[in-house]
């Protein structure tokens, strides 16, 4: 198989690799994928909570270069978006932007899924974190 | 003639800079195919152009020429295995070989039985031959294999019964490169009156194959894992104590005693002729220097990093083989970080199927630990300075793919991994 220039560069210079404090309350975790498939994907989200923008991002993939290009894009494409904004971005466009081959549209669905997970969880805390401020309105 | 080995480099060239003595990119995949021998290719080359004759023209020098060209090879594939040369059966490789085999023997023995032995950690040539004939109303069993990789020869003969016409078992494996007991398995099959097929396709020429102090009634050859041409093997059939005949598959002008017919590969049967020959030759030379560069390969890669596991039996093995599986990195991503160097995964990613690889899975380690192996093949060209570049490319990856692992962050942070419920579970 041979791989897109795009993935190279990102296989070779991740983007945002790392770790987040998942336990604080403004950061998301999204781990998807199984070892087993081949694939783990965990991305992770800090979000500004008065203005919900993705300030910074991080990754880490368990999985092939795709998996891992498709996720380090991913962080560069949220950050900076809010978490509306960032749930608009779809796995095709991924597909799209990385030239993946069909074997390896499920590289970016699990992309997907990862930022759909981050964001889920941010918003799970936030209103367990906050039921004063939703009682308030 | 030159030996350097030309691999087609789908990626581009990376930073890395060869050591001195050391081209890039290595070829160690040896299992996959070998380079060809210059002195295979030397022997073959008059049998292009000067000797191209028919060797089954018998009324002219033409074909006198190839068909002593065709004998001369047959003369010293018999004599490396032991064999004599009326028992070598020239085809187009393995694959057909083991076709040739299994169902030329399932229809000469039907009257006898329908039932087959054989095991799971086979090559396709001979599973997906199995699986035909069961839709043909034939019974097969497929042997489990233990953690080595080796299957238990008490499950062999708990399988056997009235009915078994056959038992196909590798000598080598592909894949991990373990030994299966074959004299031990001929020995069995003797006392039942069973006969005793083996793919010796990764064995021959690589380690000692007797077809006689082996007990083997037919095995499949191929020349281009040998430092031989590709389009060429054989099967061994034997003719006496027992004779073993054969149906065969593809009809014709009834060649090869009428067991494969169609025009001879004059030069490729010429090539792995020679092949054989030279490992007759170097053989027992070659072997001890290959599993000294296995060794080498291991240790320096296993006292290195943590967390590194070999796959099968290293006490049964065939000498270059290393088959090690990096918990936490993905096996196609690590291919890709060592792109100067030819070598193969059993991560999904690299096959077509998206499956990883069978033979991994049958030793029972789980998918995850299939996905991460790495197989190495050394071959006959591979240097010593080769084996610690490789070593320290894929060790230097390794590290770099962990830092990139939520897995390898989550053992580090003491959370076992078959406790989490992973969200993919599913697929």
């Amino acid at each position: 198989m041979s791989y897109s220039d795009k993935v190279i560069d990102h296989y070779n210079n991740p983007r945002n690799v790392g770790s987040l404090d998942k336990s604080s309350t403004d950061v998301g975790t999204g781990l998807v994928g199984a070892p087993e498939c081949g694939d783990v994907m965990k991305l992770q989200i800090k979000v500004n909570p008065q203005t919900s923008v993705i300030e910074e991002a991080k990754f880490k993939t368990f999985g092939c270069g795709s998996a891992i290009a498709s996720s380090s894009l991913a962080t560069e494409w949220v950050k900076g978006k809010t978490v509306d904004e960032a749930l608009t971005i779809k796995n095709m466009d991924i597909v799209k932007e990385l030239s993946l081959p069909p074997v390896k549209i499920h590289c970016s669905v699990l992309a997907e899924d990862a930022i759909r997970a981050a964001i889920g969880d941010w918003k799970k805390k936030q209103e367990t974190a906050k039921p004063v401020a939703v009682e308030a309105k | 003639m030159s030996t350097d080995v030309k691999v087609p480099q789908q990626l581009p060239a990376t930073k890395h800079t060869a050591p001195e003595g050391v081209k890039l990119p290595i070829y160690m995949d040896n299992h996959a195919t070998t380079p060809m021998d210059p002195r295979v290719l030397e022997e073959m080359l008059p049998y292009f152009m000067e000797k191209f004759g028919n060797a089954a023209s018998r009324n002219h020098s033409f074909g006198w020429a190839g068909e002593e060209g065709v004998e001369t090879a047959r003369e010293r594939i018999a004599k490396l295995i032991g064999a004599t040369t009326k028992e070598i059966i020239f085809t187009s490789g393995a694959t057909e070989s083991d076709n040739l085999a299994i169902k030329g023997v399932a229809e000469m023995y039907r009257e006898k039985g329908n039932h087959i032995i054989t095991a799971v950690t086979e090559h396709k040539a001979v599973l997906d031959t199995c699986k035909r004939l069961e839709k043909y109303g034939y019974r097969v069993t497929y042997l489990p294999v233990q953690k080595d990789g080796l299957i238990d020869l008490e499950d062999l003969k708990r399988a056997m019964d009235d009915k078994t016409i056959l038992v196909t078992i590798m000598a080598a494996n592909n894949e991990i490169g373990v030994l299966q007991p074959i004299t031990e398995i001929g020995k069995l099959c003797r006392e039942k009156g069973v006969i005793f097929h083996t793919d010796a396709t990764q064995a021959i020429g690589k380690i000692p194959i007797d077809v006689n102090k082996n007990n083997i009634d037919l095995a499949s050859i191929s020349a281009h894992k040998m430092y031989g041409p590709k389009g060429v093997g054989a099967l061994y059939v034997r003719r006496k104590n027992p004779r073993v005949q054969i149906s065969a598959i593809i009809d014709g002008g009834g060649h090869e005693r009428g067991m494969r017919s169609g025009t001879l590969n004059v030069p490729g049967i010429v090539g792995l002729g020679k092949a054989c020959a030279i490992a007759s030759e170097e053989m027992s030379h070659e072997a001890a220097k290959l599993s000294g560069l296995r060794d080498r390969l291991r240790d320096r890669i296993m006292s290195r990093l943590d967390e590194t596991y070999i796959n099968g039996s290293m006490e049964h093995r065939l000498p270059g083989n290393l088959n090690i599986s990096f918990a936490y990195v993905e096996g196609e991503s690590l291919l890709m970080g060592i792109n100067d160097i030819a070598v193969s995964s059993g991560s999904a990613c690299t096959s077509a199927t998206l499956e990883p690889s069978y033979v991994l899975k049958a030793l029972g380690a789980g998918d995850d630990l299939a996905h991460s192996s790495i197989r190495f093949g050394i071959g006959r060209f591979n240097t010593e300075a080769e084996v610690d570049y490789v070593a320290d490319r894929v060790i230097e990856t390794v590290e770099r793919l962990r830092e990139l692992s939520p897995l390898y962050e989550m053992a580090k942070e003491g959370i076992n991994l078959k406790d989490v419920k992973w969200a993919g579970e599913a697929h």
